[in-house]
């Protein structure tokens, strides 16, 4: 896709007009002399080296089955399907923490200690593994973690591997198609800022300050080439 | 104009080394002027209007980390600028005892394709500071030296603001600014109750287009992403390209400079570079050499450039390069606004970065540090990436419901869902950024007993704080908590006290170093005169920030720029005159 077909995509209906004079941006730049293209080109901007790195990332293996079903269960947990969108598992958050682990290896022996620390739990509490027990004898303990300021000293372990955990699947699940879905998002898209919806600004009890309203960025000429009279006044 | 591989042999009038905004400057003036120019870049091209390089309008779950930083990209996996603070290969060392982060950008337009934008003139008072607290050195030019300069890069590249007339904040030739986003209006209302002014931002981004090469800006909030309607300024986009587009410029990439190559009589002749494709040596020769390098890279190649005429490096009979480095101070506060839980979606994104903020307004004199600081506002309906979500172990429990019954830390399910979902855009956070008093004892010097992977001996750094900062910091902190609570924010984590010396961060982690070519009048003071030129070496000249006195509380970026077009005109009259 060439650069002009890229914005054509971009600048759809009034956007279209008038954000370029001529319509046609510069030329691509000529050849350049010790820049030979590394490698098949850049991909979202990526260089070689990252996308040798990222795919190597993928390659590799870390959680186990018996982790990931535990991941699986848990994930969905805290971050269950409702009325507003999916669950987590949903918004594939355990191929995005199986990610994280092994891009930040930080991670990898709290998260592996954490799930094993569930299955020595439920061993002394039930005399089974964590994903044996009921879903009320998981619920037990989850409860016993999930609440930094009631859970008792004995806990804090848990704790702490279930703070983790949250971050993690809460940050998965909204920072994907379905997350965003959840949040209602509506921005990453061009546009033209006119200012806080005044139904908005009402009810926060705003009001624009008035020496500013003439000089900001108005939509209707937005378009047109700037120009200014000798004390720097905008004349266009 | 064809492109042809220039043979050893053939001269160009002049050397440019560096794309950022110091040497993509230099390329357009020196180029319009009809002089054949080589840019020198140790990074690959880059061009963020085409779709493969293209970060831009991207969601976070096309990362594979959501967008989470990166050793190669610090400020996130879609952020333009490709290097960061430590580069595998391109090591630098510090002294005992002493901190100092170097960021670099291995790329055409350098650090520009990342930076904030944010485009302040120096006033009056920043180039005069020893005339009014006696600390450090005055500039060997003032702002009215500079100020047509700061107008023509204005109309030139574009920066929107508002006039105000203050007297330090010299007004320019502005393009019109957004209006406010919600959460800055809420910072407003914080900041009048104890008169901190607040008001439109200054960023060189096109909310109209200035010529027919640029478009306008599409309000997408990612500025940092590089833009490929070309709405905010790079070096890259905005400079070079049109330059080699229009003029007899040639763009080597991936061109590691070892040194400026010097005569007998001490004059350069041209560099000599490192090609990081085939990583053999390379000469290229000129009339004049230029460094737009930045202010520690270029200070390095100069020390690093012996012989017998320049022993201690070129230009360096003073021993002053490397001295007096010096960056911006940093440190940050957040929180949340309850009165923005709950809030009503639509599309906040507006231009990449503030579109309010803080200029300083106090009066050093009766204060126990010497210099200022401005204040940059963020939060809001920002896009969710890696990290967002965090930390419900502890705000959840300040996220009233809808009956206003407190929050539980922690927990999970459907309730914690809703919290999150709720939640979404109610932060705000502020980050003072603010002037450091320059002095002799903070300096890069070359470590010689380790080199890079070129084999170029690299930088050691020594650079402490000193109580001015530490005091200015501690300042800012009780400022942002100030602010934040009449706006009616919750705080996040504990003031930061004189353990952390009141957050303020590490040098080099704000990424506005300078001042290692400083100019001045005395050759036995300074590295450059006042048209950036070496003292010692007539046909050398710094582009970068190298030159600066003192960087005031101003992000040095427009005054590179200023500073670097004047440089051109210098350099175009000397050439035109035979001087040089």
């Amino acid at each position: 896709m060439n650069r002009r077909e890229n914005l054509k995509l971009l600048f759809t209906g009034s956007l279209a007009s008038g954000l370029f004079m001529t319509g046609c941006g510069p030329e691509a730049p000529k050849e350049i002399a010790h820049a030979p293209v590394i490698g098949e080109g850049t991909k979202w901007g990526r260089t070689p080296e990252e996308m040798a790195h990222n795919a190597a990332l993928k390659e590799d293996v870390f959680f186990t089955e018996g982790e990931m079903e535990k991941l699986n269960y848990l994930v969905d947990v805290i971050i269950p399907k409702d009325d507003v969108s999916g669950s987590a598992t949903d918004a594939g958050v355990p191929d995005f923490i199986e990610f994280i682990v092994k891009d930040m290896p930080h991670y990898q022996t709290p998260m592996r200690g954490g799930l094993m620390w569930l299955d020595n739990q439920a061993d002394d509490r039930f005399g089974k593994t964590f994903m044996e027990a009921s879903t009320e004898e998981r619920i037990q303990i989850i409860d016993d973690i999930a609440y930094p300021d009631k859970a008792k000293p004995a806990m804090s372990r848990g704790v702490k591997f279930f703070n983790t955990l949250r971050d993690l699947t809460s940050t998965g699940f909204f920072t994907s198609q379905e997350g965003f879905k959840d949040l209602d998002y509506k921005g990453n898209r061009p546009n033209v800022w006119d200012g806080i919806p005044d139904e908005v600004m009402a009810k926060h009890g705003f009001k624009l300050e008035e020496k500013y309203i003439p000089i900001y960025m108005n939509p209707d000429t937005r378009a047109t080439l700037a120009q200014w009279d000798d004390e720097g006044n905008l004349i266009g | 104009m064809s492109f042809q591989i220039n043979s050893p042999g053939e001269a160009y009038d002049v050397i440019i080394v560096g794309s950022g905004a110091g040497g993509g400057m230099a390329s357009k003036i020196l180029s319009e002027a009809g002089f054949s120019v080589a840019v020198v870049e140790a990074g690959g091209d880059f061009d963020p209007a085409k779709e493969e390089d293209r970060t831009q309008l991207r969601f976070p779950w096309e990362s594979p980390r959501r967008g989470a930083s990166t050793r190669l990209r610090p400020f996130g996996d879609f952020d333009a600028a490709i290097g960061g603070w430590d580069i595998e290969g391109e090591p630098y060392t510090k002294a005992d005892g002493t901190e100092f982060d170097w960021f670099r950008s291995r790329m055409v337009g350098g650090r520009t394709n990342h930076w904030g934008r944010i485009s302040l003139r120096f006033g009056p008072n920043d180039f005069k500071r020893k005339d009014i607290d006696g600390m450090g050195d005055n500039w060997p030019i003032g702002y009215d030296d500079l100020k047509p300069y700061y107008d023509k890069v204005d109309k030139l590249i574009g920066v929107f603001g508002s006039k105000e007339g203050i007297y330090n904040e010299p007004d320019g030739f502005f393009l019109p600014p957004p209006k406010p986003r919600l959460h800055e209006l809420y910072i407003k209302k914080g900041a009048d109750k104890m008169s901190v002014p607040v008001m439109p931002s200054r960023l060189s981004i096109l909310t109209k287009p200035i010529n027919n090469e640029r478009g306008a800006c599409f309000f997408c909030n990612q500025c940092n992403r590089a833009c490929q309607a070309y709405a905010d300024f790079s070096a890259g986009t905005c400079l070079v390209k049109p330059a080699m587009k229009k003029g007899k410029v040639d763009l080597y990439t991936y061109a590691m400079v070892r040194k400026v190559t010097t005569d007998a009589k001490g004059l350069a002749t041209g560099v000599s570079y490192i090609s990081k494709v085939d990583m053999k040596e390379y000469k290229l020769k000129s009339r004049v050499v230029v460094l737009g390098a930045s202010a520690c890279e270029s200070a390095r190649i100069m020390l690093n450039s012996k012989s017998s005429v320049h022993p201690d490096g070129l230009g360096n009979g003073s021993g002053m390069i490397g001295r007096y480095l010096h960056d911006s101070t940093g440190s940050d506060r957040m929180g949340f606004i309850p009165d923005l839980v709950d809030r009503q979606k639509y599309n906040e994104d507006g231009v990449g970065g503030m579109h309010v903020y803080t200029p300083w307004w106090l009066d050093n004199s009766k204060l126990d540090f010497a210099r200022g600081y401005h204040i940059e506002y963020w939060g809001g309906m920002s896009m969710p990436s890696y990290g967002f979500g965090f930390g419900m172990d502890t705000i959840r429990k300040h996220i009233k419901d809808e009956f206003g019954n407190p929050g539980t830390a922690g927990g999970y399910g459907a309730g914690l869902k809703k919290d999150i979902r709720r939640y979404f855009g109610s932060m705000v956070g502020m980050s003072g950024r603010g002037e450091c008093i320059p002095r002799y004892d903070n300096y890069c010097e070359i470590d010689n007993n380790t080199v890079d992977k070129f084999g170029i001996p690299v930088l050691k750094f020594n650079y402490t704080w000193s109580d001015q900062e530490i005091n200015q910091a501690k300042h800012m902190q009780d400022t942002f908590e100030e602010v934040l609570t009449n706006a009616g924010a919750v705080l996040f984590g504990e003031k930061a006290g004189p353990e952390s010396k009141y957050g303020l961060h590490a040098p080099g982690r704000i990424i506005h170093e300078v001042g290692t070519t400083r100019m001045g009048n005395d050759p036995k003071t300074s590295v450059l005169n006042s048209n950036c030129q070496s003292h010692e070496c007539k046909n050398l000249f710094v582009v970068d920030g190298g030159s600066f006195v003192s960087q005031a509380d101003k992000n040095p970026t427009w005054t590179i720029l200023a500073l670097a077009w004047r440089t051109s005109d210098h350099i175009v009259s000397e050439l035109k005159k035979k001087n040089i």
